[in-house]
């Protein structure tokens, strides 16, 4: 078996592996899971400044629906800060 | 960069560390151990709950026709959690139930005292940053809403109606049931908590990673820049954090109210 060197060296502890893997997986699980509720939420509050600007006297029940909205959007990136947090431990 | 910088500084021995996720929030208890063991997040949450009772006792006392100092606040929190949360979620038959504005409005201000422990410096420390106190919180919801919605309904029409939304073409149950017994009875309390958990926990770690980002660059003298930009940065953050707190009080409380709501009328 030809091993290049670093690659030896990595693979003699396993632990050092699995502890790259676990820091690379980690940042990637928070990285991936913010993008499509950045899209959502910019989306979702864009569209709701438009309500808002069209309609200033709804603009109390526009901003509830908002936030509300905007929490269920936002926690797919939060389940995937958690991810982050357990991958990090 | 900074850390390579401070390393040299320090002879190549120092540098930037910082503490991993345990350190941050794992409290020794003060006394006791084992399920009755009181460390920090214990303290704040009795704290929280002291604070609570305090000053609706000294809001509730003088009863003034005039509100002014701590009635004034407190009728201004019951006024925006009425108008602002039953009102906008339940209508009117939400003020018509006795228990939902006190429940409702004790959570709120709950949650709040929880979430602004971040920030108060000797403290330093959001209850809320621990999955305990969502995870309970959002428990006790869960019970609720399912409670609230077998009462009202009746057992048999409130699983029907959760489960079997009405309105949908019968070959559709195949997919839409499991959606919504996933959706509504596993997932939703889990989500609940995790968003207030996961909101604060990652503000705290945003001020703690600031923090120590201003100090250990004031340590190392050539780097004053740096550390006034981390300063400005942890003092921008800690505003935004108060934001965030009561944003996160309001958004528990809110979606309790959507809940319960929901539960007691089946969906059109």
């Amino acid at each position: 078996m030809a091993y290049s060197p670093v690659l030896a060296q990595i693979t003699a502890n396993g632990e050092e592996l699995v502890d790259f893997g676990r820091a690379i997986s980690a940042g990637f699980a928070y990285g991936l899971a913010a993008i499509g509720p950045g899209i959502g939420i910019g989306y979702l509050v864009g569209q709701a400044v438009q309500a808002m600007a069209r309609q200033p006297e709804a603009a109390g029940m526009v901003r509830t629906t908002m936030f509300l909205g905007v929490a269920f959007t936002e926690a797919l990136a939060l389940i995937g800060f958690v991810v982050f947090i357990l991958l990090g431990l | 960069m900074i850390p390579l910088f401070i390393a040299a500084e320090e002879g190549g021995e120092g540098g930037l560390h910082f503490p991993s996720i345990g350190e941050l929030v794992n409290w020794p208890s003060f006394w006791g151990e084992g399920w009755y063991a009181l460390n920090k997040i214990g303290l704040i949450c009795l704290a929280a709950t002291f604070l609570t009772l305090l000053l609706f006792f000294l809001a509730g006392r003088k009863g003034a026709l005039v509100p002014r100092g701590v009635q004034n606040l407190v009728e201004a929190s019951v006024d925006f959690i009425r108008e602002g949360i039953v009102l906008q979620t339940m209508g009117e038959e939400g003020l018509h139930k006795k228990w939902i504005m006190p429940f409702l409005t004790s959570l709120f201000w709950f949650i709040l005292f929880c979430n602004i422990a971040g920030i108060i410096p000797p403290i330093n420390m959001p209850a809320s940053a621990r999955m305990a106190i969502p995870l309970v919180l959002s428990l006790i919801v869960y019970v609720i809403f399912n409670v609230v919605g077998i009462i009202s309904q009746g057992p048999i029409s409130y699983f029907k109606n959760a489960l079997f939304p009405p309105g949908v073409p019968i070959a559709l149950y195949i997919l839409v049931t499991p959606i919504e017994l996933v959706s509504t009875f596993l997932v939703r309390p889990f989500s609940l908590a995790v968003r207030l958990f996961a909101n604060t926990l990652a503000g705290h770690i945003l001020l703690v990673t600031f923090g120590i980002l201003a100090y250990t660059t004031l340590q190392a003298n050539l780097l004053i820049v740096p550390s006034i930009l981390a300063t400005v940065m942890l003092v921008l953050m800690t505003g935004f954090e108060v934001m965030v707190a009561f944003l996160q009080a309001y958004i528990f409380t809110i979606l309790t109210a959507v809940y319960i709501g929901g539960a007691m009328h089946p969906e059109h």
